[in-house]
């Protein structure tokens, strides 16, 4: 998230590599416009940072509400005690009470380290911390494929399996339904525009409900597609094959949110550009005869592009949270089934580790599409965002 | 008001309000009927499966769609010793009775299983019973003989050494005349007995037997894996899936309204930290914490409801409203009230909120079926309330015993089927509602 800001200035600066005789005023307006760029770019980041911040001691608080968390760490270190006492040869010739009162120094020793005696709310901003910089400790049960017990290391392994499929299908959504909406607003009240709005209710299910139906039907009743998982196994040595099985992987679960998303898209982007094709200047652009697609261009699509990203970002917030259920239902190795196998191991660190990663992965969407915004909305990069 | 009306009544014009209307008034029958017909603590006490349910077959799938198909799949078939004619003979010490279970099995396929359930009350010495099946040809062939208990499980169709002997598995075995080995079995219908000598020691023991020749097919919706009819949990599911989703749609959409209204009206630090508080409350992921919760206090489909209202109040939502509520606040019927020295309470209640009310209610509608399918993925994940029977447990536990993979698609298809009912019966008003109450898409 930190290097948000160099990102963003790269990407401002580009238009400005036109050409070199471009007039000093114009240069001087792209400088504002970059810095005006900076500055929102560093007072969201900062703001999206405090909420992110709010956001998981509150996870904290909850996760902790019954003091869990403090009888799961005591039982953890009894557990571990016991053990390195009962291993340790030096302590064998003990009777079984002096074994006892060692163990229990060992175990105040260890408490007072973890200051497990200090009232709750002290401790609390200690674990916000290591939450916050990704400390979030050991598993309890789970590892990671490669066999390390670190919950930040079994979630990372997870991570990019979840952004390969929610990305492709969430790109394919967007670009799909802006398109197909467009089209559509210009021949609205035709039978296709009437055949989306009909099917635009359908949308009600979420993606693992579609994901159901498909897995049946095509991956029962006619075996074409994998029913679920990654790869097939093993996994094809050649990077294309590897490649294509991946993909053959991939159909069911994007088809699923493909379905369940794209009507409802369609029809809200087509009722929008509906209303914002019937303004005064869109009428006036077509008075003066300019075709059809420079129309659609400059005058619906260019006005109407930040409204666009922002609706998108509330798609993505929603489908984050639909993709626990959607990867469990494919089998897919993403953090939904990390999840969800967290879940039947009652592997708390686990859990809470899951939840801090995905408020990570909420404000990271919410970066990017304010970052896209700022780009997007001329009053952001003039005015420097100060609404 | 009028125009709430006025706004109602033109929605007979819209063929799919309609239609998703009759599909809500369907659901809410269903639901009054679940409730009425099977009590609260009834349907509690049925879905936490055992002995209610074990005359019903393992996984059988539902009667109906097997007669469409012209299948003659077996259904089940009990034969009990109170309706058998018993024979007793008394001798020096010990009496023998002999109970004939009788039973016709008309059907074209073979049964699923062959229990017999023996209940004796004797008092210190168990009877003996040795156990007869006779075909409708009047061969005889021998199944055992036992000791009872007290209550006493006789699966017959698990029997290894009478597999060995028939050449097929017992539920197979009994019913044909094809010898093994030549071609498919085929059933042979007709009056079978099963003769059931029993030696008593004592006086006034007495036993009781029932025969249980488990059909392939059952009911409506079919069996699960603990024998459990899936209709009480379709029945069920509805009453819990509209609560859920009514409360839920209530609770978020009116303290929602509200809380964005008091930050219009007071404006300052008020709305200031409205604002903010929303932006955190964007940023927590609402599934995953409902699965922490889950996971570490209770599943209770209320304690998942109170979290679902409390996370949803400072939802995205308030953006929305309160950009919509800012032009009101300004308006001249809000100046009145002031003059006349309304309170801010009333203000906000009597007088802002109102006004964006209709705008409110194709939203509410739409989120009915969101809340829905959300408690049904808490419950697939695993999470379903521990007590109540919801479509989404039974979904958990089609996935859990992979029953696609082994072909039981109704147990998947039934609940599907009545979620999606729900989806669309709330989806199609809603969207009906958008139109008639957002005067911007009328015109669309």
């Amino acid at each position: 998230m930190a290097n948000g800001n160099p990102e963003g200035r790269t990407a401002a600066a580009l238009p400005g590599t036109g050409p070199a005789a471009a007039p000093a005023s114009a240069r001087r307006g792209l400088l504002r416009d970059v810095r005006h760029l900076a500055l929102f770019t560093g007072k969201r980041l900062l703001a999206l940072f405090l909420t992110v911040v709010v956001g998981v001691y509150l996870t904290i608080i909850i996760a902790n509400m019954g003091g869990q968390v403090d009888e799961l760490r005591m039982a953890q270190i009894q557990s571990e005690v016991a053990e390195q006492v009962r291993g340790d040869p030096a302590f064998h010739d003990l009777d079984s009470e002096e074994r006892q009162e060692l163990m229990q120094r060992q175990i105040d020793l260890e408490v007072e380290r973890l200051r497990l005696d200090e009232p709750f709310i002290w401790r609390s901003f200690d674990y916000l911390r290591q939450a916050i910089f990704l400390d979030l400790g050991r598993a309890e049960e789970m590892h990671s494929d490669a066999g390390s017990r670190q919950v930040y290391n079994i979630i990372v392994e997870r991570l990019p399996a979840t952004l390969l499929l929610f990305g492709t299908a969430n790109l394919l959504v967007f670009f799909v339904s802006v398109f197909a909406a467009l089209s559509l607003s210009r021949r609205y009240g035709s039978r296709v525009d009437q055949g989306v709005i009909a099917l635009a209710p359908s949308s009600a299910a979420p993606g693992w409900f579609y994901g159901i139906f498909l897995i049946l039907i095509f991956a029962f009743i006619w075996p074409l597609l994998p029913s679920g998982g990654m790869v097939a196994v093993p996994p094809p040595e050649d990077p294309w094959a590897y490649a294509a099985s991946v993909i053959r992987h991939m159909a069911l679960p994007v088809g699923a949110m493909f379905i369940s998303q794209i009507f409802i898209s369609i029809y809200s982007w087509r009722t929008f550009f509906l209303i914002h094709s019937s303004e005064d200047y869109v009428e006036m652009a077509r008075a003066k005869g300019l075709p059809d697609h420079l129309v659609e261009q400059r005058y619906i699509l260019r006005p109407t592009l930040s409204p666009i990203v922002t609706s998108f970002l509330l798609m993505l917030i929603g489908l984050w949270s639909g993709a626990i259920i959607l990867e469990q239902v494919f089998n897919w190795p993403g953090l939904g089934t990390l999840l969800f196998e967290a879940i039947g191991h009652r592997d708390t660190p686990v859990i809470i580790g899951s939840v801090v990663i995905f408020a990570y992965l909420l404000a990271a969407t919410v970066f990017l599409l304010d970052f896209l915004y700022a780009i997007l909305d001329p009053r952001v990069r003039i005015d420097g965002g100060s609404q | 008001m009028t125009s709430w009306l006025e706004g109602l009544a033109r929605l007979r014009k819209y063929p799919s309000a309609v239609a998703g209307l009759l599909l809500i008034a369907l659901l809410i029958a269903t639901a009054i009927y679940a409730v009425t017909a099977i009590p609260y603590s009834e349907a509690q006490k049925l879905w936490r499966g055992g002995d209610a349910w074990q005359d019903l077959p393992v996984n059988a799938g539902p009667a109906w769609i097997d007669r469409l198909h012209g299948g003659e799949a077996a259904r089940t078939v009990r034969a009990s010793s109170d309706d058998a004619t018993i024979r007793e003979d008394a001798f020096e010490g010990v009496r023998v009775q002999e109970t004939v279970l009788e039973l016709d099995f008309e059907y074209g396929g073979f049964p699923s299983e062959v229990n017999l359930f023996l209940n004796s009350d004797f008092e210190s010495r168990q009877p003996f019973v040795r156990l007869t099946w006779r075909t409708p040809d009047g061969e005889e062939l021998f199944l055992g003989a036992r000791r009872v208990g007290a209550t006493e499980r006789v699966s017959i169709s698990q029997d290894q050494r009478l597999e060995g002997r028939l050449g097929y598995p017992p539920q197979v075995g009994l019913f044909t005349d094809t010898p093994p080995g030549t071609s498919e079995p085929a059933v042979r219908q007709g009056t079978y007995e099963l003769v059931i000598e029993t030696v008593q020691f004592e006086e006034q023991a007495s036993l009781e037997a029932d025969l249980v020749i488990y059909g392939q097919v059952h009911g409506l919706f079919g069996t699960d894996h603990q024998r459990r009819d899936l209709t009480v949990a379709l029945l069920w599911g509805t009453p819990v899936a509209l609560a859920f989703g009514l409360l839920a749609a209530v609770g978020t959409t009116v303290t929602t309204l509200i809380i964005a209204a008091a930050g219009v009206w007071y404006g300052g630090w008020v709305d200031a930290t409205i604002q903010r508080l929303t932006e955190v409350n964007i940023i927590l992921p609402l599934l995953p914490i409902l699965v922490m919760i889950g996971t570490l206090y209770s599943t209770s489909i209320w304690l998942m409801l109170g979290v679902v209202v409390v996370l949803g109040i400072f939802s995205a939502g308030i953006k929305m409203y309160r950009a919509m509520l800012l032009p009101v606040r300004q308006s001249p019927y809000i100046e009145a009230a002031r003059a006349y020295g309304a309170s801010n309470a009333r203000i906000i209640l009597r007088y802002m909120v109102p006004r964006i009310l209709p705008v409110l209610i194709p939203t509410f509608v739409t989120l009915i079926p969101t809340y829905v399918f959300l408690e049904a993925s808490l419950a697939v994940l695993g999470l379903g309330d521990p007590v109540l029977p919801t479509w989404g447990k039974v979904l958990h536990d089609a996935q859990a015993q992979s029953a696609l993979y082994h072909g039981f698609y109704y147990w998947v298809i039934g609940p599907a089927a009545m979620l999606m009912v729900t989806g669309l019966g709330f989806a199609m008003l809603g969207f009906a509602l958008d139109r008639i109450f957002n005067p911007r898409l009328r015109s669309a």
